[in-house]
């Protein structure tokens, strides 16, 4: 686990984030999630290095658009048709990258640590679709965007990449750049108000 | 907003995406073999076509993929998208135009099926006519024009109000409007500018007199009566046409919404609800938006089958996936079915709005299929003194009595070309105004008229009104035979009903591209073929009928979701009676009147433009409505002539003596309504109007003091104050620390990119115009990047991480912009490279620290660090440990002093900060802002990208030849530096610039001239300031310029015009401070 001298990008919004939360009366939940390892990988889909990383990760990236898959706390997430994001539990970011260098040995692979280029807010709670809807033009009702399914797309006015957690209702991952955590945080507070 | 397809993605708003320009035009293979001609081409020349046309996008907001699309330029509709490297397809046709009304024709002629009910013709639920005689109406005292058992209002919740500094009562589901009725109030205004009185005409949306200013809670202008619900403690005035913004900032919270679905329906009247009950039980994903505060429509203004509309109301409020928004225009219709609605959602609470609810929202809808049954306008005439208080449209009061309970008079005269005047007649009637007689233009005006006789009401057909007396108010009506100056009568009346016919509410249909024809029987303008998925149901198709308008709308929802595969149900319909056969209207506009008149026959109420107007504009050449309504203001208010438009295209049809059809209507754009720019702005206001990003050290620059600069979206610290200090004060200390001892700031701003493959050199050698790939594991090395046409875009330091791994910097606003240039090159152009850019903006922190005793503050951090210059050279970078920190440490400098920069993890930034802070403080460490980097960088003559350059100077023009490679056969932008163009001695140079008085400061963006006294204009302009500041190390004010041959000016004396004064100034080098850098090494 990650040791108690991180700070993390929302660190100093998690007071608010927890008040909301509990202001909601269960209709919202927001927190962060925070110093998750996220690796970007790229290679080519159809190459050599596929199968031979899809064993040492122990899941086969997906190679339907905006989909995700899982295996235990490792998640691939579908970011472009030679590119994925891993996001698995803090602290195993050098473990995970030379695991898919060694795999794939010879071939080309891009493997880059992204753990602190975004940080991920959890939000969930039956009114989590109803609250970026205020700010995402994705149709994130379950029959659009259910379990499985992930997007890179804008939430109020920053990009995001947004995952539907594996349980149905059970809510959504936002990853955010870092540097506009604290806009999005403040973003969904506010949007959070009626809801509060 | 369109939805792009993309081809991996699938559709997304266009704004998730970025234009790149004309598609298939290659990079030449050997730019160097072009023709100076030939080259000039492929930078500049793309095609323009009208019509199919290949471009590329880039998902940018999505999966960063570059792709092509074929795009129509004159309807913007994508034909197909198709993967970058793939060949374009073959011609794909637009989609073909829909009809708005599919199946019309075989729809059932005799109306819905059900019980044939029993009701009375023109029956009220619970109406009773007026008893007593008094003539102060049966809801007692206080509202002496209320109809004793009307109205769909709560007779026991009585509201107060205030108009115009008199205080009423009315009660809950009163609007304004209805409410003044009820108090005998008929005047709301006067007019813009005649300033004549004007009264209530309407009893919805499509009003032009009754706009009023509300003044409390909270101020706003320009408020159809006829739409504000009554709340208590209400206070508004009337208005002389126009109202007055609000001086105090608005307190309410607006927001927005996204939402989707199969079906949207536009309207909650007899044709939307049956619309939305067809599709209710089906599982598909309706909305039904209405702009009442409950549904029923056109029933609500006749109480009829107002147990239908309970009843669906029920069916659908149970429905789960239907969802209905009351108090909810639907404004605007764009591309591929994106719609805007504003819903009203505390207004009509008035001090009681919940502080946490958003006053209004604005819900932009994405529906796959659209019905539109915005029903209907009736339009008035234009007849003599056609615009005093007591002129009413027929059915509006009508509707005023049945929903309000609101009588807008005692004693009325009907005008009327059509049969729909009749029905409101009676049931005005009934209601206790007596109706002198009905006025039909008609010479045979039919069944009706003989009903309306069997009631006991006077028909004159072939008759019009000719005059009104009254002041303000109608007393008397004066009517004529049609056409005729003889024969005239006068009425005493305190109302004259009006009825011109109806005009389709067509607004959305045509926003969304769709076309309307002119349907001679009906004499009005009514949707014909559309663009998009939409169908138009009910009055707003032309269809005025009640049983046509169930049908249809039953039809058109059950069509909608069988098409997105679903299983409509046949929904229960209202029992009709039988009504009498009708009658043709007559198509009149101008109501013919004695030729010795002198009055007024308005058109544009709102606007006061008359018949003469419009006449005084057919007269000066003007040949279409778009042109009379530019000449006269008609159809400009922000009513937008909702009651006016058709009605001025006939009177200017007349006057041109030609046929309304081929005259058309002026264009329909949204909104329909006016939309308050708070709702539109929504939550993206204040601080949260634009992201703003900040770094990972930012709450220590807020607890110590610095003011911040917007950098792009960042906010990064400009400079930290001390006690009374001003800025000039606190840079020039903080520049003075730094060149004296150490400084540090905060540069995790600049992006970062890691470029990783076997072909990492190979692509960096085509991006850069320097030699990347000679570059050494270890080290770094300054580059610059140019477009094709060889300008400057942006600039940063590489370093060599790996033999195929570097991390490429870029300018702080620039990052996104050159991850998404490289990506572009590397999918379009040179897709075999094996390479790939991430973006590692905020993967790292980045401290710069600066200044000759930055060496011997990070030694004590980095013991392991062997930090003297011959083992941490120049343009080196290190792995190490700084203050037990995993870190990166380069030596680079942009200041021209001994310096490092730092990267480190985010997460401990500012553990790193705070260390540095110590171990620095006995030497006096100062954290600087971008105020203080900007000094530092300009007194050496670097060159900050986008200040002091603007896409228009080369490396050559900066003086960084030495940065352009001669070995390497190409990389971007190397073509264009032959150009004869880039080659001219006249081009403008960086050179540094030295006001003579050594205080003078010369602004950012002063020009510069040749002569200490101004010639006669025009000036010839020889250059302009890019950077001007005071140096503390120069001790003196200095300015950086680009300037006309400006390297062949050095030593020359040139003048800046500042104010009034030509302020003299040297040409020097741009590098100012330690010219031959003997402090970069400490």
């Amino acid at each position: 686990m990650a040791d108690t001298a991180l700070t993390s990008p929302l660190a100093h919004a998690a007071g608010r984030l927890a008040a909301a939360t509990r202001g909601s009366g269960g209709a919202i939940r927001l927190a962060e999630l925070p110093f998750l390892t996220q690796l970007n990988v790229r290679f080519d889909a159809k190459g050599p290095a596929a199968e031979a990383v899809g064993l040492a990760l122990g899941l086969q990236l997906p190679l339907q658009p905006n989909t995700v898959v899982r295996a235990g706390e490792l998640t691939a997430l579908w970011l472009g048709p030679d590119e994925w994001l891993l996001v698995d539990r803090p602290g195993g970011e050098r473990e995970l990258e030379s695991r898919i260098r060694e795999a794939a040995g010879a071939e080309p692979v891009s493997v880059t640590d992204v753990s602190a280029q975004r940080t991920t807010l959890l939000v969930t709670g039956p009114r989590a679709v109803d609250l970026l809807a205020h700010g995402c033009a994705l149709d994130l009702h379950p029959r659009a965007f259910g379990p499985g399914r992930c997007a890179q797309t804008t939430l109020g006015r920053t990009q995001v990449v947004l995952v539907a957690r594996d349980e149905p209702r059970a809510g959504f991952w936002v990853l955010v750049r870092s540097s506009f955590a604290g806009y999005l945080a403040d973003w969904l507070l506010d949007a959070a108000t009626e809801y509060v | 907003m369109l939805l792009i397809p993309c081809p991996w993605c699938g559709p997304r708003d266009e704004a998730e995406f970025h234009y790149g320009g004309q598609a298939h035009v290659a990079y030449p293979e050997t730019p160097s073999s072009l023709t100076d001609e030939e080259w000039a081409c492929y930078l500049f020349f793309r095609d323009n076509p009208k019509g199919p046309f290949a471009e590329r996008w880039t998902h940018a907001a999505g999966c960063r993929r570059w792709f092509n699309a074929i795009r129509d330029t004159s309807t913007n509709e994508i034909l197909t998208v198709y993967r970058s490297g793939e060949e374009r397809p073959a011609p794909v046709e637009p989609r073909p135009a829909i009809p708005a009304r599919p199946a019309f024709e075989d729809e059932a002629p005799s109306g819905p099926t059900g019980v044939q009910g029993a009701e009375p013709p023109g029956g009220v639920e619970g109406a009773e006519p007026l008893q007593d005689g008094t003539g102060r109406g049966g809801g007692g005292e206080t509202h002496p024009f209320r109809h004793p058992t009307r109205g769909r209002i709560t007779r026991t919740t009585p509201l107060t109000f205030t108009f115009d500094g008199a205080t009423y009562q009315g009660y809950q589901g009163d609007t304004l409007a209805s409410a003044l009725l009820a108090n005998g109030v008929i005047q709301t205004g006067t007019s813009v500018k005649l300033g004549r009185p004007r009264g209530i005409l309407s009893a919805g949306v499509e009003e032009p007199n009754a706009v009023i200013q509300i003044e409390e809670p909270f101020p706003e202008p320009m408020l159809p009566a006829t739409t504000v619900e009554l709340y208590d403690g209400l206070v508004a005035t009337s208005l002389p046409g126009q109202g007055r913004l609000a001086t105090t900032p608005d307190p309410a919270r607006y927001d927005a919404v996204h939402a989707h679905c199969d079906l949207l329906v536009v309207g909650a009247g007899p044709a939307g609800l049956a619309t939305a009950a067809a599709a209710a039980r089906s599982g598909a994903r309706v909305i039904l938006a209405d702009d009442q505060p409950e549904p029923g429509g056109s029933l609500l203004g006749t109480a009829e089958h107002l147990d239908w509309v309970r009843q669906t109301t029920d069916l659908l409020a149970t429905a789960p996936e239907v969802r209905v928004l009351s108090r909810t225009t639907v404004f605007g219709y764009y591309d591929d079915n994106h719609l805007l609605a504003v819903e009203r959602r505390t207004n009509h609470l008035g001090a009681a709005a919940p502080e946490n609810t958003a006053r209004e929202r604005v819900w932009r809808i994405r529906a796959r299929r659209v019905v539109l049954a915005t029903g209907a306008h009736e339009r008035s005439l234009a007849f003599p003194d056609n615009d005093r208080p007591g002129v009413m449209l027929a059915s509006s009061a009508r509707t005023h009595i049945n929903r309000h309970g609101a009588l807008p008079g005692r004693r009325a005269l009907v005008f009327t070309t059509n049969d729909s005047a009749y029905a409101a007649a009676l049931d005005v009637k009934a209601a206790g105004i007596e109706v002198t007689a009905i006025v039909d233009a008609r010479p045979e005006p039919g069944e009706w008229a003989e009903r309306a006789r069997a009631a006991g009401v006077e028909v004159l057909p072939g008759h019009a009104v000719v005059g009104t007396e009254g002041d303000p108010r109608i007393t008397s009506v004066t009517v004529a035979p049609y056409g005729e100056s003889a024969g005239r009568q006068q009425f005493a009346v305190d109302l004259l009903l009006v009825s011109g016919g109806w005009n389709p509410v067509a607004h959305l249909f045509s926003q969304s591209g769709g076309k309307l024809r002119y349907d001679e029987e009906l004499g009005s303008f009514v949707p014909d073929s559309g663009r998009q998925a939409v169908e138009v149901a009910g009055a707003a198709s032309g269809v005025f009928d009640l049983a046509g308008a169930l049908t249809q709308g039953a039809a058109a929802g059950t069509r909608a979701i069988e098409a997105e595969g679903y299983t409509a149900e046949a929904p229960r319909l209202p029992a009709l009676s039988p009504q009498p056969s009708p009658t043709p209207p007559l198509h009149v506009y101008v109501v013919p009147g004695p030729p010795d008149a002198d009055a007024s026959r308005f058109v544009d109420l709102q606007r006061d433009v008359t018949v003469a107007d419009l006449t005084r504009a057919t007269g000066a050449g003007m040949r279409s409505v778009e042109h009379t309504k530019r000449y006269t203001t008609a159809g400009t208010a922000n009513d937008q002539g909702k009651t006016s438009g058709v009605l001025a295209s006939g009177v200017v049809a007349e006057l041109l003596g030609v046929d309304i059809s081929a005259l058309g209507t002026t264009t329909f754009r949204p909104p329909y309504i006016p939309v308050s720019f708070a709702a539109l702005a929504g939550r993206d206001r204040g601080v949260l109007s634009d992201p703003v990003r900040t770094t990972a050290l930012h709450e220590w620059h807020v607890a110590h003091g610095a003011l911040f600069e917007n950098v792009g979206q960042w906010k990064r610290p400009w400079y930290y104050p001390r006690d009374g200090e001003d800025m000039e004060a606190a840079v020039l200390r903080e520049c003075a620390a730094t060149r004296e001892s150490v400084g540090f700031m905060d540069a995790s701003t600049l992006g970062k990119i890691d470029v990783q493959g076997p072909d990492a050199g190979v692509f960096l050698d085509l991006l850069y115009t320097n030699m990347m790939s000679t570059l050494k594991v270890g080290m770094i090395r300054y580059g610059v990047m140019c477009r094709p046409d060889g300008m400057v875009f942006d600039d940063g330091t590489v370093i060599r991480v790996a033999q195929d791994r570097f991390l490429v910097t870029t300018t702080t606003g620039n990052a996104a912009t050159v991850l998404d240039w490289m990506e572009e090159w590397l999918q379009t152009e040179w897709p075999d490279l094996k390479v790939h850019c991430t973006s590692v903006t905020e993967q790292w922190a980045t401290v710069a620290l600066v200044g000759p005793k930055s060496r011997e503050v990070l030694g004590a951090l980095a013991p392991q660090l062997a930090v003297a210059n011959e083992d941490f050279p120049f343009m080196a970078w290190r792995g190490t440990t700084v203050a037990g920190i995993e870190a990166r440490v380069c030596r680079i400098s942009f200041s021209g002093e001994l310096a490092y920069e730092i990267n480190v993890s985010p997460w401990r930034a500012r553990a790193l900060w705070e260390a540095l802070y110590e171990a620095g403080a006995p030497y006096g460490i100062t954290p600087y802002g971008t105020e203080t980097m900007h000094v530092l960088r300009a007194e050496k003559g670097y060159p900050i990208i986008g200040q002091d350059t603007d896409g228009t100077v080369t490396p050559q023009d900066l003086g960084m030849s030495w940065a352009v490679s001669k070995k390497k056969p190409d990389f971007i932008g190397k073509r264009s530096f032959a150009r004869a163009d880039t080659v001219r001695p006249d081009r403008k140079h960086l050179v540094g610039l030295l006001p003579e008085d050594p205080a003078a400061f010369l602004p950012e963006g002063t020009h510069l001239v040749a002569d200490s006294v101004l010639p006669a204009p025009p000036v010839p302009m020889l250059g302009h300031v890019t950077s001007s500041y005071r140096s503390a190390a120069l001790g003196r004010t200095f300015a950086l310029a680009l300037i006309k041959g400006g390297r062949d000016r050095i030593g020359e004396r040139l003048y800046a015009p500042v104010g009034d004064r030509l302020v003299p100034v040297t040409v020097a080098s741009p590098v100012l401070y330690d010219p031959e850098g003997a402090r970069r090494d400490g």
